[in-house]
């Protein structure tokens, strides 16, 4: 399949600060991406480079084969809705939306209309006087409308509500099911969206640690719990993600298991439980906190 | 979901339990894999991997521009296979969970039948 983005040693540097850190990376047409991680771990940098909003310190970036920077023809291919979209400031969400076909030649206005009425957002109102929800329902709206062929979504689900939240999951589904494109979701409720993606990308400190097909992710890392002694035996020699104790009981997080070796923990008496998509990101990126600061 | 297998494999699961109840019954028209996605919440191509392991494997087939049909004989095919992974899937943790509790193989055979006597419900007649 070929790659609709491809990087390669992608950084940005902000003085000191390697923002985003030597990425290459290669997204496939029509799929749904999930680029997880941390506050500040380079997600919104990331996706700014790649849309050609930010300009790289060093490295290349091809989307349609071509580098994204003032290229008119990359560019009209592309929506970004970002977390923190500027209006114009006597802008109503009426206006958002009559502009939106001036930069999407994909929009659909019958689609955003009905957006419009699940979200229930008032047409008439000025975009600066809307809640932290309806201004995050307008950029969801504008995401899912404009059909271009790679969206990316920075975390488009500020302040709103459960209902509205699965709102924009079951739209996005089933748009995509008709209007197959790639998506880019940036998102920390992993667990709400796990079974959306078809593909993680973990970022931390500006690096990708983890760029896999969500389902080998899922069963990569399984929970061993037991009594001390014969969680620690069973787990002697090999990588523990993380431990948590309480009195005698031990749980230890350690990466897939073949048959026989969840056999012999269970004929240990010890419980093997799964480890969910956001429980294995929170392992991966726990860890690194301390040594981000002291390299920033 | 469950968190610790794959999605396609439980979609996979899902169905094949469907066609062993008979809510799916031979020759019938299975869901598309767009629909399974919307109604599950999970992503078009993961339905998708579930649905083909069962082409793969013949208990589903196409209809070309029609959709996905359950093949015939595939309930039968499927009774036998879950019926010679029973002993390892369901009666190997039982006799382990006994041995545990010191509950020896007569006491167990005993207790089976008990529960098996106090339960209504009858097993499903083989066609």
């Amino acid at each position: 399949m070929t790659p609709v983005i491809h990087t390669r040693d992608l950084t940005r540097r902000y003085g000191s600060l390697a923002a985003v850190d030597g990425v290459s990376i290669s997204l496939d047409e029509n799929r749904i991406y999930g680029l997880l991680g941390r506050n500040g771990a380079g997600k919104t940098t990331l996706m700014s480079l790649l849309t050609g909003q930010e300009f790289a310190t060093s490295g290349e970036i091809e989307v349609f084969g071509e580098s994204p920077v003032e290229n008119a023809a990359v560019l009209q291919r592309v929506c970004f809705i970002k977390e923190s979209q500027r209006y114009p400031d006597d802008f109503k969400v009426k206006h958002v939306l009559r502009s939106a076909p001036w930069f999407f030649p994909n929009w659909d206005a019958a689609f955003a209309n009905a957006l419009v009425s699940d979200f229930r957002l008032p047409l008439n109102r000025k975009m600066k006087k809307l809640s932290r929800g309806q201004f995050s329902a307008v950029g969801v709206i504008v995401g899912l409308a404009s059909r271009a062929p790679v969206t990316f979504f920075d975390e488009p689900y500020l302040g709103l509500d459960a209902v509205a939240r699965q709102v924009f999951y079951d739209r996005l589904l089933a748009d995509y099911a008709e209007h197959p494109r790639t998506v880019v979701l940036s998102t920390h409720l992993i667990d709400e969206v796990a079974d959306l993606l078809e593909h993680v990308l973990l970022i931390d400190a500006g690096r990708i640690i983890v760029d896999a097909p969500t389902d080998e992710l899922r069963g990569s890392a399984v929970n061993v719990v037991g009594g001390r002694d014969a969680v620690d035996r069973f787990t002697a020699g090999r990588k523990v993600l993380h431990r948590d104790g309480i009195g005698g009981l031990v749980s230890a997080t350690v990466s897939r298991l073949t048959e026989a070796e969840r056999t012999a923990a269970r004929s240990a008496g010890l419980e093997l439980t799964p480890v969910s998509l956001q429980q294995l990101v929170v392992r991966l990126t726990e860890g690194t906190t301390q040594e981000f600061q002291e390299s920033a | 979901m469950d968190e610790s297998k794959p999605i396609f494999q439980q979609i996979a699961e899902r169905i094949e339990n469907d066609i062993i109840s008979g809510a799916l019954p031979e020759e019938s028209q299975v869901p598309s894999t767009n629909e399974f996605a919307a109604f599950l919440r999970i992503n078009p191509a993961t339905a998708n991997k579930g649905v083909g392991l069962l082409v793969d494997s013949g208990l589903l087939y196409k209809k070309r521009g029609i959709g996905m049909f359950v093949a015939r004989g595939a309930g039968d095919r499927l009774l036998a296979e879950r019926r010679e992974r029973f002993g390892d899937e369901y009666l190997a943790p039982l006799l382990a969970e006994a041995r545990k509790l010191g509950i020896d193989e007569r006491q167990l055979a005993a207790l089976i039948q008990k529960t098996a006597s106090s339960t209504t419900t009858t097993p499903k007649e083989s066609q």
